[in-house]
């Protein structure tokens, strides 16, 4: 029995290796050899390894496209992404800890706009008139403010979820020892928090950093491009050399993948702990 | 966060600190904390979407807008290809959404379980997750080109037909809903790992014991336990696949012709010329598309939650 379990999981693990490779292993490393071809080689777009390996020529090539147009986009997307995480991590986390801790009658009724929150597509052209209203269209800041709200959802059912599982009384005693509802919450509850808000960074990071449809709609125009907006706009303009396109493509991919690899188990941890269990 | 209503009664309330300390309690959880996220709410989402049910009504320049009641919802309606859009929405939802679930529970079965190159398997699965959607897209396009694409170059090469994956109509949508699967299987596989591994062992024991299969494991115990990370995957999934944009626009820009547009997409058409108020019209209908489905899954997938 033992070793026919045994033949069926190498068996198994040998045809779900093969499977990866063609489905997964091959478009990532036709993005890399793609990014290491001269213009003329990657216009074929075949998966021949290039006769002459020009990656460092095209990483320069495209950080000086468009005067530097990446480097800027880099910074935008950084500065976007930090600050909008930042502010949805600290109002969610609040939000999450007060909605789980105190039952008022109130409870359903942000339950209810929450859920909404998530669901709801938001009204593109209403929220454009209403930033104009307020003079703040485009600017970064606009940005941020608008990729903080959409996030704001998701990030409080995490962690409300992760909130329910710190026991009571924890509170209950740092009450007693005479904390105040500041201090109980910024140095009793946050730091139990720990695992949920690397979670909440670590997604809502990514799905900022990679978002194309909100900086499309609220952040025009070639100062405020965001890292995704120039890839876009890449290939519209430089329809012949896909070697740049790609290696944009890898270079993009570097600020997720690092902040993933970093955080890699803590996310999972969170994940189950505060959304799964509930 | 599906449980979304069920911690809210489950949680003990502890009946002397009821009735001692009321006074106490609110204080200890202060009710400002709200503030600085309904302020946001209510300014840059609530706002725009109460202005869109009056605007929608409307010709609208931004500047100043003619009230035409139903005109844009008609139009919407009378337009072959703006239905078409309406009609794909659900298509490309419910398709992507399902394959999402029965993909990802398939991969999650397998990746928790001792299989060979499981870390490596988890790592490859999960990795498209982490590149940009207009990355994936752009991958795709190239990779799926009719003429100088390397799928189809294997294809001929073995002599099987060479289908124009994002050039015939009639498979655009079907292959944009693959690559929307190929980048977000590994969120739903991770949710149904996470739910599998929360499955006490002493079940899974008890079952072999009793001398069960693995069809009746699998039916009997990991899919009715693994319900609340179902219900995550696929509400999750639906909610992105029925807003879905980002892959639309980056592979084909809702072509060849009209034949992969979506609602999300003939929103921006509109919105490029600079038709405002019938944009709007379109934003109210995927508003009440996407709430007519949620409202009564998400309620459906709660209700099942209470009774487990």
């Amino acid at each position: 029995m033992s070793t026919r379990l045994r033949a069926r999981r190498w068996i198994v693990g040998i045809i779900a290796i093969l499977v990866s490779i063609v489905v997964f292993l091959v478009p990532f490393a036709f993005v890399i050899l793609q990014a290491a071809k001269t213009p003329a080689e990657a216009s074929n777009l075949n998966f021949a390894l290039p006769t002459k390996w020009v990656f460092f020529e095209n990483l320069t090539a495209v950080l000086q496209t468009n005067d530097g147009i990446v480097i800027t986009a880099f910074i935008n997307s950084v500065l976007l992404t930090v600050f909008s995480v930042a502010v949805m991590v600290v109002f969610a986390a609040m939000v999450g800890y007060v909605l789980q801790r105190k039952r008022t009658r109130w409870n359903p009724v942000i339950n209810f706009f929450v859920l909404a929150g998530l669901i709801v597509p938001p009204a593109v052209v209403p929220t454009i008139w209403l930033l104009q209203g307020l003079g703040i269209f485009k600017t970064l800041f606009s940005g941020v403010v608008i990729e903080a709200t959409f996030g704001l959802s998701f990030s409080i059912l995490l962690f409300r979820a992760f909130v329910a599982t710190i026991p009571r009384e924890l509170d209950e005693a740092a009450v007693i020892d005479g904390a105040g509802p500041i201090r109980l919450f910024f140095q009793v509850v946050l730091p139990l928090l720990r695992p949920v808000i690397v979670t909440v960074i670590v997604v809502q990071a990514v799905a900022v950093f990679n978002d194309f449809q909100n900086p499309l709609y609220f952040l025009p125009g070639s100062d405020l491009a965001t890292v995704q907006l120039t890839l876009y706009n890449f290939q519209s303009q430089t329809l012949s050399q896909f070697n740049l396109l790609f290696m944009d493509i890898l270079l993009i991919t570097i600020p997720p993948l690092v902040l993933y690899i970093f955080f890699n188990r803590q996310i999972v941890a969170g994940m189950t702990s505060g959304a799964i269990k509930g | 966060m599906t449980t979304t209503a069920v911690p809210v009664q489950s949680l003990p309330a502890g009946p002397s600190r009821r009735g001692s300390t009321r006074r106490a309690r609110r204080s200890v959880y202060p009710s400002w904390f709200y503030i600085p996220a309904i302020a946001l709410y209510v300014v840059f989402f609530a706002v725009p979407t109460f202005a869109s049910f009056y605007f929608a009504f409307t010709r609208w320049s931004l500047f100043d807008s003619t009230f035409i009641g139903f005109d844009n919802f008609v139009q919407f309606f009378q337009d072959p290809q703006l239905v078409n859009g309406f009609i794909h929405t659900f298509e490309y939802g419910f398709s992507t959404s399902a394959i999402k679930v029965v993909l990802g529970l398939a991969l999650a079965i397998l990746l928790t379980s001792p299989v060979l190159g499981r870390g490596y398997l988890r790592a490859v699965v999960f990795f498209p997750v982490l590149v940009s959607t207009i990355g994936v897209g752009f991958i795709f396009k190239n990779l799926l080109d009719p003429f100088h694409g390397m799928v189809n170059a294997v294809l001929g090469a073995v002599g099987l037909p060479k289908p124009g994956w994002f050039t015939d109509p009639n498979m655009a949508l079907g292959t944009i809903a693959g690559v929307d699967v190929w980048k977000g299987v590994g969120i739903a596989t991770l949710i149904f790992m996470a739910g599998i591994v929360a499955i006490p062992q002493e079940y899974y024991e008890a079952a072999r014991m009793d001398g069960a299969s693995s069809w009746r494991i699998f039916r009997s115990i990991t899919l009715p336990l693994s319900r609340p990370a179902m219900g995550t995957v696929i509400i999750l999934s639906l909610i992105g696949g029925l807003r879905s944009f980002d892959v639309i626009w980056a592979t084909t820009n809702g072509g060849p012709g009209f034949a992969s547009d979506v609602i999300a997409s003939v929103i921006y058409k509109e919105y490029q010329f600079g038709l405002y108020g019938l944009s709007t019209a379109g934003n109210v209908i995927l508003f009440l598309v996407v709430t007519a489905i949620m409202v009564p899954i998400s309620w459906f997938i709660n209700r099942k939650e209470v009774e487990l």
